[in-house]
């Protein structure tokens, strides 16, 4: 009961800050290269951001990812968006990471989230899950799971941003 | 109690603090709910609960401003689903913790993931799904006192359940680019990082008969080199006499593992080779612990995952007491407009794993037998697994899209899954799965999937053979709908014989940003299932679902 009552205090500070868009928190992540670099250093020149969490085995991500990028070109050119994919494979699948990125003919970042760091700091309890950045990297749409056209959706919202 | 205590008070003070700027920090949460009913159903085994409904849920709460982060998270098990260990029943808050940096010394008190290199002496994770959270309760400091040198320590103990392990474990980590700490290979077309670590567990020893060390330590030495189109990885891990096998064994044998990857890629091709030697590398928090509880480290299984159900029938599982294997896999896209490519590109894939096991069996130090397994081996050992599998991806016209997967695996019931039926599984699986659009935004998705198992003497026939078959619609951004039937012919085992049966499910879900609502009634047997977009571990059950996972 104590316990309960700490987590609902601290729940209600919490919600005090609760009304600000929410910021990219700052994570160290592996490249693709396994040198290290920080969330703080994502950047598209103030246009939006796409951020989105997959896997070498999770087939919805994958297939998200590859519709996302049979349009990525049309979407640079009319928006300026950039889309960030973040790999939560572990050491398992880690070394597949860059030989599948390339094979599938992605144009996106990649980055590794090996142990999940970045995956709890954002708060992304299944993949894939999306988020959508504003000029400021705040937090301005997110959706998780993958429906066939939800990129449709999603660029409308990219749209809007760089209106 | 009283950690969690400062932990608050900590936001408290920092709240006090955001008065005095603009900004007033991040709040971020999820929530993930699973229930499920249980029926009673003879024909595949499964069982009534008391309960009549049992549930899984829990809930982070994070606060971030600037330097500062503190969480919590929530758990909940009213009781645990089938198929979780029934010592997670009850509530509690396992998880809580505050982070903070000054001038680049990050401090973490409370708990904590890590992770050193590949994990091979250490990792504590958390993979909800499969009812593991390993993570440390301690104290953990990282710091980078130069360019390109990270530094990590901790001094921990780790969960279990709703307790905290026998073991202390202190552990130690260091992360050096060459290229970024020395100016003069700043231009270098070659990239190169090193690292080691260091753990150690503290348990004291009240063994009767054995005199037990009461400080056990790993070592493990790291490097990655990146030049171009390709990188190579390789990681050596050392354990020193961990008594393990159970203690009235007395094993003192050290452990080692070694992995190492090498690949190659380019636009359009992907090459990986992979190969990795286990022996005697389960190291826990507890001497002699067993299951999936106080594990420290982390040996990534050397084969393909799978997603497709009756793909992954037979996982691999790896075997830290000692194994020796080898994966190679090419991805390949041909080009549009190419021969083979056609309008829209198809992409391939191959991928072969094969694991064994070690010479004369890991190695044993005990008060009668010595013995060191040979470095390489492979003819003429006992063979764990292996798995030839081709993957195409094709986009027929602007509505259709084919996928096709092909498996040939071989598996060690006995080694994997602790059983004895004396002789290895052999199974062929064949999948197909169309996707095809009705309009933009409705898609209707089918897969069809076949194992077949090996009926001749040489193989263990296990189940025998499989067959499934999937419909789905789904309409973006809200809905799906899904009706899956898997079909077991019926087989004998162990005298027992086993009637045909259809494993029936139907699901639906909606989702709206990230609240997501599935549904779902029928049978369903062990596996990792994927409807709607999102893939789960589902243990084997008669009766109704509702899951929700939400986050902000």
């Amino acid at each position: 009961m104590k316990k309960l009552l700490i987590f609902t205090a601290f729940l209600s500070i919490s919600l005090i800050s609760f009304s600000q868009n929410r910021t990219l928190p700052k994570v160290d992540l592996k490249t693709l290269d396994n040198n290290i670099c920080n969330t703080s250093e994502f950047d598209n020149d103030g246009k939006p951001i796409v951020i989105s969490f997959w896997a070498t085995w999770c087939k919805p991500c994958i297939k998200e990812l590859n519709n996302i990028a049979e349009v990525y070109e049309d979407w640079q050119d009319e928006t300026g968006v950039k889309v960030i994919a973040i790999s939560v494979d572990d050491a398992r699948n880690m070394s597949k990471v860059k030989p599948k990125v390339n094979a599938l003919l992605w144009d996106y970042d990649v980055y590794c989230d090996p142990n999940g760091d970045l995956k709890r700091a954002m708060g992304v309890v299944t993949i894939p899950h999306t988020f959508l950045l504003n000029e400021n990297k705040e937090i301005v749409y997110q959706h998780s799971g993958y429906k066939d056209g939800d990129e449709y959706d999603l660029f409308k919202r990219i749209e809007a941003l760089s209106k | 109690m009283k950690r969690l205590t400062i932990i608050i008070a900590s936001s408290f003070i920092s709240f006090i603090n955001w008065a005095q700027d603009n900004s007033s920090g991040n709040i971020q949460g999820d929530f993930n709910l699973s229930t499920q009913s249980y029926y009673e159903d003879r024909a595949i085994n499964a069982e009534k609960v008391d309960e009549f409904m049992l549930m899984n849920a829990y809930s982070n709460i994070r606060y971030n401003k600037g330097k500062f982060t503190a969480g919590v998270r929530f758990e909940s098990y009213l009781n645990v689903l089938q198929g979780f260990e029934s010592n997670f029943n009850g509530n509690g808050i396992p998880y809580r913790f505050a982070q903070y940096n000054v001038n680049g010394l990050d401090i973490t008190v409370g708990n904590f993931y890590e992770q050193f290199g590949n994990g091979l002496i250490f990792r504590s994770y958390e993979e909800k799904t499969l009812g593991i959270d390993n993570v440390m309760d301690g104290v953990r400091l990282k710091y980078s006192p130069l360019k390109g040198l990270s530094l990590k320590g901790f001094v921990a103990t780790q969960r279990l359940f709703w307790e905290q392990g026998p073991g202390i474990i202190r552990g130690f980590d260091a992360d050096l680019n060459l290229n970024e700490a020395f100016s003069y290979l700043e231009s270098s077309k070659t990239n190169a990082i090193i690292g080691g670590s260091f753990v150690s567990r503290f348990q004291e020893d009240n063994n009767p008969v054995f005199n037990l060390p009461e400080n056990v330590a790993a070592f493990a030495i790291r490097s990655t080199v990146n030049r171009g189109k390709i990188s190579f990885n390789t990681e050596y891990a050392y354990k020193y006499n961990d008594p393990a096998g159970g203690i009235t064994f007395n094993n003192f044998a050290p452990g080692s593992a070694l992995i190492t990857n090498l690949s190659y890629s380019q636009r359009g091709l992907g090459i990986m080779l992979d190969a990795h030697r286990v022996d005697n590398m389960d190291f826990r928090s507890k001497r002699g612990g067993t299951g999936k509880e106080l594990t420290l480290n982390y040996i990534p299984a050397i084969s393909k995952q799978h997603a497709y159900t009756l793909a992954a029938f037979y996982p691999f599982a790896t075997q830290p007491l000692g194994e020796l294997g080898f994966q190679g896999e090419i991805n390949y896209t041909f080009k549009k407009k190419s021969k083979l490519g056609g309008k829209y590109g198809t992409q391939v894939a191959v991928n072969y794993s094969r694991i064994n096991g070690l010479n004369g069996g890991p190695s044993e130090l005990t008060f009668n037998r010595e013995h060191t397994p040979i470095f390489f081996s492979v003819i003429n050992e006992e063979l764990y697994f292996r798995d030839l599998n081709f993957d195409l991806k094709k986009k027929v016209s602007k509505k259709v899209k084919v996928m096709l997967n092909y498996l040939d695996v071989i598996y060690n019931k006995d080694v994997i899954e602790g059983k004895i039926t004396g002789k290895n599984v052999h199974a062929r699986i064949g999948i197909a799965e169309v996707n095809y659009k009705i309009k933009p935004k409705h898609t209707l998705r089918s897969e069809f999937q076949y194992l077949s198992v090996d009926k001749s003497d040489e193989y263990y026939k296990d189940q025998g053979d499989w067959l499934m078959g999937l419909l789905e619609y789904t309409f973006s951004p809200h809905w799906f709908f899904a009706f899956v039937d898997q079909y077991n012919g019926g087989y004998s085992s162990e005298g027992k014989t086993y009637k045909a049966v259809h494993y029936l499910n139907i699901s639906c879900g909606y989702s709206k940003g990230t609240n997501r609502f599935e549904l779902g009634y029928g049978k369903v047997r062990e596996g990792i299932f994927c409807v709607g977009g999102v893939c789960r571990n589902v243990p084997s059950s008669n009766g109704f679902t509702l899951n929700i996972t939400s986050s902000f």
